[in-house]
């Protein structure tokens, strides 16, 4: 196969004109935070549910001087981050990173890294669903009406099922925050233990939903209120064990199967933060250099 | 004796429209004045419109011509121009109606039936239903039967949970549409003497009594209507 | 406001569809505590009536004021729409024929009932679901399948859930279109018993559309009958019912099939 002349694409993919028109919605989008903003959304050379969203929003905000880092799940090496990242390579030839603290502006899916973002970052969400209300009104029409007028007893309704349910809100991603003290947004498929770190953060949100051709956003310092009752406050996921192999306590864990005997371990689920921990010399009960690892091998 | 009800000039027919607009016409010219503790008979023969004279008053019937002025508080109510909401007002407070027929919601017990108007009335729930019970134990209706429908009763049944009902709450005024048909000896006398009780409160009471001898014995006066009777055209 | 002072007052409303008439020239007064019924055969007017009047549909004429909690009188369609739709979640309720239209039938019934009640601010788990609980023993029906949807439901008891689900805001006023209409008659006469005790219960004040002018007897105080879009007969419901004067009332009455 050919390889494509870089040339022969615009910078970033986009014509100029699109990336003004999504720039232009973003715009909107930091001025009423929270608040969906209809854009244009074009077709991109990847199928949608790929992110193609957060792909036309981070082609309208890229510049040749910024390094860009692409997480799906947190980690940097899953097949949606790999080929996202060589995208851009590709259409825009700028430094890419794994390195958080190093990156200007981070694409993400389904998670905030765990280092801390700065002033002057740019994290944008892949979103599949941007409306929070569609779960229980499947009107348009009528979600729409609902934000307008800040009725916003259904998204109650939905934490109040999942208590008579399951005894707790048992929402665990897409958990519905109140922006700014006024719109009620949908994080995006993020697990709600990332839900604090977007209150008052001082990087820029972003989030872009290509198939429902749909951007909003939080700029910095913004408060981001996760939703609950008196009696049934909102909380985070706890894990019983830290990270297997960078023995971090406070991370997000995925679980790992190991074999078809119930082998199991749990480790972070964002990469560069668990490498730099484990480079660091920290180490987690399976790694390599811990002193189960010496006397008996796993359990 | 002060003035409860004023009867000035009224005149009914009734027009069927399906029947190619017939005219029935029933009487006219009726005035009639009820002092508290009147117990006035109505008098006349069989559709002479004695039935309809009372549903008029209870403005049950459309009146087109005169007026029916009933006390009501400390006004004068006109039956035929008042809006609806003051003639339920008037039949809420002031006037008592109780039919030949009871009629009621399926399901309902019969407590509840007689205990309806109190509680419309304003009346505390717990005295309502000491009070409920108190008639209904005093008409020979039998407590196993208190919280059933009365529309499984019989036919004199019914007619004494109606009575109960109607003189559960003291109207200053009240119509009785044949308080006693279908009543036998006993339960007759029981309710004449609940007309008596209410007359001696200084009730004012219009009332159709086809037994001579109950007429005889509670009523102060007779007011005869054949005389105001309009010949049919046909 | 005291209680001389009519909660809903309308004056000559219209509403055209097109050329087509929905309904013309009616006015009433509506009173706290006092139950309206509109009668009539299917396309009389009497659901664009209700539809106009409970704020759903713009009419083409006309005007509808109604008394606030707040003591002032205001013209609902003159509102801005969110304090129209507060209003409508709130202090109004409206009971469709077909509890399908006023439920959500994939949340629990402990939810559906709870629902206004965190619209309006409710944030405390505990007592939203203690009174959602009173509510269904309100309307007869088990605590023990609060967390059922009400899919699982009858059609009796969804709509008494559907009830449940408006009365719990504790509205003053509560529009009703058919309600008793796709019950077989042993339900009904439960659900008309129920309605009748929470009307009297909670000095509703209430306009119901019905074309079985037994329901309009056993829950109306006043009647107003249509015909061709057009009100043809007012008054109270027995005066109406017992003594109709206009042709048309008089063949609906003497229509009545006698069991």
């Amino acid at each position: 196969m050919e390889m494509v002349d870089k040339q022969s694409y615009n910078f970033a993919y986009l014509d100029e004109q699109t990336k003004r028109m999504i720039r232009r919605a973003l715009l909107k989008a930091v001025a009423i935070p929270g608040y969906q903003v209809p854009f244009a959304s074009r077709e991109m050379p990847m199928p949608y549910g790929w992110g193609t969203g957060g792909i036309q929003v981070t082609a309208a905000v890229i510049g040749p001087e910024d390094v860009l880092k692409v997480i799906d799940q947190g980690s940097d090496d899953t097949t949606n981050a790999v080929s996202i990242r060589k995208f851009f390579t590709k259409v825009t030839n700028v430094e890419t990173t794994e390195d958080t603290a190093k990156a200007t502006v981070i694409q993400t899916r389904h998670r905030i890294p765990e280092t801390d973002l700065t002033e002057g970052q740019i994290l944008v969400y892949q979103v599949p669903i941007p409306e929070p209300l569609r779960f229980l009104e499947p009107r348009e029409t009528e979600t729409r009406k609902m934000h307008a007028m800040e009725e916003y007893g259904l998204m109650h309704v939905k934490l109040y099922e999942d208590i008579s349910q399951h005894g707790e809100i048992a929402t665990t991603y897409a958990y519905p925050v109140e922006v700014a003290g006024r719109y009620m947004m949908d994080p995006s498929p993020t697990p709600k233990f990332d839900n604090p770190k977007m209150d008052r953060m001082p990087a820029l949100q972003l989030f872009g939903a290509g198939r429902e051709k749909r951007i909003y956003a939080i700029p910095p310092y913004t408060t981001v209120k996760s939703l609950d009752f008196d009696d049934h406050k909102f909380s985070i996921q706890k894990w019983e064990q830290p990270c297997a192999l960078c023995g971090a306590e406070e991370s997000f864990l995925d679980e790992v199967i190991l074999d078809d005997h119930g082998g199991r371990m749990f480790v972070c689920s964002d990469s560069h933060f668990c490498q730099t921990r484990q480079d660091e010399g920290h180490r987690g009960e399976m790694s390599p250099g811990h002193p189960l690892q010496k006397r008996e091998g796993v359990q | 004796m002060s003035e409860m009800m004023r009867v000035e000039n009224i005149a009914k027919s009734f027009t069927l429209h399906v029947q190619q607009g017939a005219v029935i016409p029933v009487f006219k010219n009726i005035n009639m004045t009820m002092n508290a503790g009147d117990c006035i008979a109505l008098t006349g023969a069989s559709g002479a419109g004695k039935s309809t004279f009372m549903r008029m008053v209870y403005a049950n019937y459309v009146c087109h011509e005169g007026n029916i002025f009933v006390r009501h508080l400390n006004d004068w109510v006109d039956m035929v121009h008042a809006e609806p909401h003051t003639i339920l007002n008037v039949r809420r407070h002031t006037l008592g109606y109780v039919s030949q027929f009871l009629r009621v919601i399926p399901r309902v017990s019969t407590l509840d039936v007689v205990m309806e108007p109190m509680k419309i009335f304003g009346i505390a729930a717990e005295e309502a239903q000491v009070k409920a019970e108190g008639l209904l134990a005093r008409l020979n209706i039998p407590p196993a039967l208190w919280s059933l429908s009365p529309l499984t009763f019989s036919g004199g049944e019914q007619q004494r949970v109606n009575i109960a009902r109607g003189f559960a709450t003291e109207y200053p005024i009240m119509l009785l549409d044949e308080p006693t048909a279908s009543l036998d000896a006993e339960n007759k006398a029981i309710v004449l003497d609940l007309i008596t009780e209410a007359k001696d409160r200084g009730t004012a009471i219009l009332g159709i009594f086809h037994d001579a001898a109950a007429r005889d014995a509670i009523c102060t006066s007779e007011f005869d209507i054949s005389q105001y009777r309009v010949a049919s055209d046909a | 406001m005291t209680p001389q002072d009519p909660l809903l007052t309308v004056r000559d409303i219209a509403v055209h569809y097109g050329d087509r008439v929905g309904c013309e020239q009616v006015s009433f007064d509506l009173f706290p505590g006092e139950v309206l019924g509109i009668v009539g055969e299917s396309g009389s007017g009497k659901s664009t009536l209700l539809n106009a009047v409970s704020g759903q549909l713009l009419p083409s004429a006309g005007s509808i004021h109604y008394n606030t909690r707040l003591s002032d009188v205001r013209e609902i369609y003159e509102m801005s729409e969110p304090e129209r739709r507060f209003l409508m979640r709130t202090d109004w309720a409206f009971v469709h024929q077909n509890p399908r239209d006023g439920l959500r039938m994939g949340v629990s019934a402990g939810a559906n009932i709870g629902e206004r009640l965190m619209g309006v601010g409710w944030r405390h788990y505990g007592e939203i679901r203690g009174t959602a609980a009173s509510w269904l023993g309100k309307v007869e029906i088990a605590d023990d399948r609060m967390d059922d949807t009400p899919s699982t439901f009858s059609g009796g008891m969804q709509q008494r859930l559907q009830i449940a689900r408006n009365l719990v805001s504790g509205p003053r006023l509560v529009f009703m279109d058919e309600p008793t209409g796709g019950l077989d008659v042993s339900v009904q006469a439960r659900l008309l018993d129920l309605l009748r005790g929470l009307v009297a219960d909670l000095n509703l004040s209430v306009v119901i559309v019905t074309h079985d002018l037994a329901v309009a007897r056993l829950l109306s105080h006043r009647l107003m009958v249509m015909q061709g879009g057009r009100v043809v007969e007012s008054g109270l419901t027995d005066q109406v019912l017992d003594d109709p004067q206009h042709p048309y009332s008089q063949l609906l009455v003497s229509s009545i099939l006698q069991v």
